[in-house]
């Protein structure tokens, strides 16, 4: 037992760093899949088409891909800095494997239609009780292993992926409430608006807290840990999860502007968005400032380009956002591809690009090696990636923008000016240029696949490191 | 507009429990030194590529180790 005790759990975290690049091809091959149906009808096949597989990519790229690089970086995280072994190693494998079956079950389930058509939450209630239950481990392992910290601080990082825990919990809990026909279907507890509301509540703070507080968690870690050198502001990033964690929750309604819900509650959400801008950009000036008097780092070290870059997308999808969420721009921006582009700011150039990051930092020392197999490759992922999100939401942008200015123009006697198809018609250089940007964010992903297991074949898997004395005695 | 019933109080309460979970942070002494853990955790070494200097016991394993380490937890990544 004291010799489990004295090393870090790693195994766990080894399990999903690498699942994290395997469920990244995936997801992304089947956004890539879906981009082409819609630039070449023809592929739409049997029940493989965009209907279908549109939320399975929603899905993976989220909840595969970015929850295992949260599962992964958060059991990292939390060993290292509170100085103590993982709570339950056991509770911690029933979380790998659970949260895999979660990932399987939905990659059955969602072409074959069986969905709840709640958006970010169409699984059937069966998978959606797994869910929780994975989740209950998860907040068991996490803040057991928290209680059981040998320093008395509890490092910010820690602070945003526990915020991100317990609020997900909540939201997967009150959102997915249904009454079950059968095995295979249920239907909402709630009804109309209501079900609207709730389900944008959820949707919302599913941005926030899942995609939003857990990756904030990783950039307080790894932004620091690469730069070798301390956050910018301490003092900010305190701030920072507080104003993020008190706000959040109320921004939702933006979703559903023009809609029956009620006016005020719709000022309401738009007022709270905006508020929400403060916050987010001292987070993103914070992380970095990080590396104020240390920038030629950034010149050739690729991870930390991931982690920089990843923090202007953050910035630059957070200004955004507030930007849309007021209503008279929601008025032009709303059910365009504009909004796609938006998400794909934030998911790509963001959350994707701050895993990506981690990931690279945290292989080599998963794997006893000094560094990636290539450095090199990680530049050319780097770059690879970085064009495909640019070619991505650039070309969302201006689809968007012209959908909406066509879809509003009016003539003079007041009929519509252009048929909507006539908008698809429009759309379609665009959206041959996203699935450009997409093919370029895959073969990134693949570069990524390569390194790794070139990484992983020269290397060993690391089970005995040794959980150091914490430095506060002598600090 | 049954739904804001439930939502508002969820959100209100949710409020509460922040406040609390702020005001246990603020009571025991987290916010009671603002510079010294943005430091603490890079003096945490986590290279894969040695023993710990001051952990003696801890040869198990060295013989897939490169034999030098380096002292800064920066440098990952060297270009030559």
């Amino acid at each position: 037992m004291s010799e489990t005790q004295s090393t870090y759990n790693y195994k766990v975290v080894r399990q999903f760093a690498v699942m994290t690049v395997v469920w990244g091809i995936v997801g992304m091959l089947v956004g890539v899949i879906i981009a082409a149906q819609l630039v070449w009808p023809d592929l739409n096949m049997g029940f493989l088409h965009f209907g279908r597989l549109r939320p399975l990519h929603t899905n993976a790229v989220i909840f595969a891909f970015g929850g295992s690089a949260l599962f992964a970086t958060s059991y990292y995280v939390v060993q290292r800095t509170c100085h103590t072994r993982i709570f339950s190693d056991g509770l911690a494998a029933f979380t790998f494997w659970g949260w895999q079956a979660v990932i399987v079950l939905a990659a059955i389930t969602l072409p074959l239609g069986m969905t709840q058509g709640k958006e970010y939450a169409e699984l059937e209630w069966p998978i959606d009780i797994l869910i929780a239950l994975v989740w209950v481990a998860y907040a068991v392992v996490f803040f057991g292993t928290i209680a059981k910290r040998k320093v008395s601080h509890i490092y910010v990082a820690n602070w945003f992926y526990g915020g991100f825990i317990l609020a997900v919990a909540l939201l997967h809990i009150v959102n997915s409430a249904a009454i079950p026909v059968s095995l295979t279907k249920s239907y909402s507890a709630y009804a109309g608006v209501q079900d609207a509301m709730v389900q944008w509540w959820y949707g919302h703070n599913a941005v926030g807290f899942f995609l939003t507080a857990g990756f904030l968690g990783m950039m307080y870690y790894f932004v620091p840990k690469q730069a070798g050198r301390p956050v910018y502001s301490y003092r900010l990033s305190v701030v920072h999860f507080w104003a993020l964690i008190f706000t959040y929750m109320w921004a939702g309604p933006h979703h559903l502007h023009y809609t029956a819900l009620p006016d005020w509650t719709q000022s309401v959400g738009m007022l709270f968005s905006l508020i929400l801008l403060a916050p987010s950009w001292g987070g993103m000036i914070n992380g970095v400032m990080t590396l104020s008097g240390a920038w030629h780092k950034l010149r050739d070290d690729p991870i930390l380009k991931f982690l920089i870059t990843s923090l202007s997308f953050y910035g630059m999808s957070t200004f955004e956002g507030p930007m849309m969420a007021i209503k008279t721009v929601n008025a032009l921006s709303h059910y365009t591809d504009w909004t796609v582009g938006h998400v794909h700011s934030g998911a790509l150039g963001w959350v994707a690009m701050i895993s990506i990051g981690s990931i690279y930092y945290l292989l080599p020392r998963l794997y006893g090696k000094p560094e990636m197999f290539s450095v090199r490759l990680i530049t050319v992922h780097f770059w690879v990636a970085t064009i495909g999100v640019v070619l991505y939401i650039a070309s969302m942008w201006i689809a968007g923008v012209m959908q909406g200015l066509m879809w509003r123009a009016v003539n003079a006697d007041g009929t519509l000016t252009y048929s909507f198809v006539e908008s698809v018609k429009a759309s379609y250089p665009f959206w041959a240029i996203r699935f450009v940007g997409g093919v370029l964010f895959l073969s990134g992903m693949l570069i990524m696949a390569y390194n790794m297991v070139k990484t992983m074949a020269g290397g060993r898997t690391v089970d005995d490191a040794l959980v150091l004395q914490p430095a506060a005695q002598h600090a | 507009m049954e739904t804001l019933y439930l939502l508002i109080p969820i959100s209100v309460v949710l409020v509460f429990l922040i406040a609390i979970a702020f005001w246990w942070s603020l009571r025991n002494g987290q916010f009671d030194d603002l510079e010294g853990p943005a430091y603490r955790i890079l003096m945490d070494d986590d290279k894969a590529t040695g023993p710990v200097a001051s952990d003696p016991d801890s040869s198990p394993g060295d013989a897939g180790r490169a034999p030098s380490r380096e002292k800064s937890s920066a440098a990952n990544l060297h270009h030559s």
